[in-house]
């Protein structure tokens, strides 16, 4: 079906409408294997949503989505987890693929929790818990890997190094990443591609392009197009409820 | 071997404590112990069904248990109530129109208390049959979805994701909850069913620490339960119901001294 084979992901003018409200509209993006692809934007401007879109959690979109691939791993923004199962580090591991305990072992040493292997998942802080979800959707090998904000709550040294590590696990596995980040910093060092959104896609190409883009600049401030983690947004245009767009 | 109505009434049990024990843990984990208290009120529906159209008890609970969880899907989406209250809706309902029906049929002797709260007497080889092979059979089909399903349970997005289906699982699971309650209703009777899911599932929680050990405690818990309520059954003339879900009972109070224990030590 596809016509090229590398193509993993790919969103058509993709959207998803809730309540007569658009959380997201017209959203065009492939990934292919072996690049990362990163969605940056303000709050609420429908990263996790798009991110969801292509995951194809949501049934009723706009536009349509191609998944070339069903070995997807994923790590949400939020999980809310029903403490009141009995559930072990080891056993959210194996949860949507078995795995042997060696790549089980493997990949909760590559994220630095394999310490905590036989611990109650409710046990865990919010850093810890991150990690593992980050090694649980690495484990199984995935084509595709969609991580939405991975290293939230997770120290200053630990956050660069897990980063770092989600670069190597995509040369390493060749997979495609789709990758969701506040943080500028390493959006613009390791991504192949950027997508910034804000309810509809504002800009899109390589860093360096979207930071020299305008409606970037104006998302994002002056000083983010150097590359700054500087997180400012100044709205360029008003989104209605029917989602126009307004021009102010 | 199956001539004494008391084997007869062990083996049935037996049968039916190996289904509860797992399907009790899902019930439990998805917080489906009201929807189970539904599904088994409309099952008097079923067998007045059965009666008038001198069925088998079994086929036609299971197919009214169904009907009763469809419709409450659909109600689930085109009205505005909270889920609590149309489980009330359909559970009182049900029951309600099941004991109206069973007033007009006044050319049928019903053993009233029997279908509440269970009858070891009533239990016939027939029975035995559909008890082992339907209980077979929803073991098997629970092992087949145990991955979506269990992944669900965690996390429905992720599940749902990573390829697993959970809408199917969910609906497979719908309709072994409704196939338990057809083969254990005259084991434990229709008011009582849901205790026998979840009492040995809460006392099988207290025990252990992941999933696999707390279906195996679970389906231990059921087995005890039932014999011990079955020979207080026998020895004291008690209903065989509420014989084995106070056994069931006891056992979770004695769960609770464990539970005790570990937390003094994680202090």
């Amino acid at each position: 079906m596809s016509t090229d084979q590398n193509i993993l992901v790919k969103l058509n003018d993709a959207g998803l409408q809730l309540n007569n409200k658009w959380l997201v509209k017209g959203v065009s993006l492939q990934v292919e294997k072996g690049k990362i692809v990163t969605l940056i934007g303000p709050n609420g401007s429908g990263k996790s949503t798009t991110a969801k879109i292509a995951l194809g959690i949501y049934k009723k979109i706009d536009g349509s989505v191609e998944k070339y691939t069903n070995k997807v791993g994923y790590v949400p923004q939020k999980i809310s987890i029903d403490w009141t199962l009995p559930l072990r580090v080891n056993d959210f591991m194996m949860l949507t693929e078995s795995l042997n305990k060696e790549t089980i072992d493997e990949a909760l040493s590559l994220t630095g929790v394999i310490h905590l292997k036989d611990k109650n998942l409710g046990d865990l802080s919010g850093g810890e818990f991150q990690r593992v979800l980050l090694a649980r959707a690495i484990s199984k090998k995935p084509d595709l890997l969609v991580l939405d904000e991975p290293v939230q709550g997770v120290d200053f040294t630990g956050e660069i190094a897990l980063y770092e590590l989600i670069k190597k696990i995509s040369d390493e596995l060749s997979c495609g990443i789709l990758l969701i980040s506040h943080d500028l910093h390493t959006v613009m060092s390791a991504t192949d591609h950027v997508v910034c959104l804000n309810g509809h896609v504002c800009c899109s190409g390589s860093p360096m392009d979207v930071a020299k883009n305008n409606e970037y600049k104006a998302l994002f401030g002056e000083q983010a197009s150097q590359i700054l983690s500087r997180y400012q947004h100044k709205h360029d245009h008003i989104h209605t409820d029917e989602g126009e767009i307004k021009k102010n | 071997m199956f001539d004494d109505f008391f084997i007869r009434a062990l083996v049935a049990g037996i049968g039916v404590a190996f289904v509860t024990g797992p399907l009790g843990c899902f019930v439990i984990w998805r917080r489906l112990s009201y929807f189970g208290d539904t599904l088994a009120h409309s099952a008097l529906l079923g067998v007045t069904l059965a009666f008038t159209m001198e069925f088998n008890i079994a086929i036609s609970v299971f197919v009214i248990s169904s009907m009763i969880a469809l419709i409450l899907i659909q109600l689930q989406k085109k009205t505005n109530l909270p889920g609590d209250a149309l489980l009330g809706l359909l559970a009182h309902s049900s029951l309600a129109v099941g004991l109206v029906v069973i007033g007009f049929l006044t050319f049928i002797r019903f053993d009233i208390m029997g279908l509440l709260f269970g009858d070891i007497l009533a239990v016939s080889v027939n029975d035995l049959l559909i008890i082992w092979i339907g209980g077979a059979f929803i073991l098997l089909t629970l092992k087949f979805i145990w991955k979506p399903l269990f992944a669900s349970t965690v996390n429905y997005e992720l599940a749902e994701a990573e390829g697993l289906n959970p809408d199917r699982a969910k609906a497979i699971f719908t309709i072994l909850m409704a196939a338990i309650i057809a083969i254990s209703i005259k084991m434990v009777g229709l008011l009582l069913i849901t205790g026998m899911l979840i009492i040995p599932a809460a006392m099988a929680r207290n025990l252990s620490s992941s999933p696999q050990s707390m279906v195996i405690y679970s389906i231990i818990g059921g087995l005890l339960s039932v014999i011990i309520g079955l020979f207080t059954s026998l020895e004291f003339n008690t209903s065989s119901g509420p014989s084995i879900i106070t056994a069931a009972l006891l056992l979770f109070i004695l769960s609770l001294f464990k539970i005790k224990q570990s937390i003094k030590l994680k202090n």
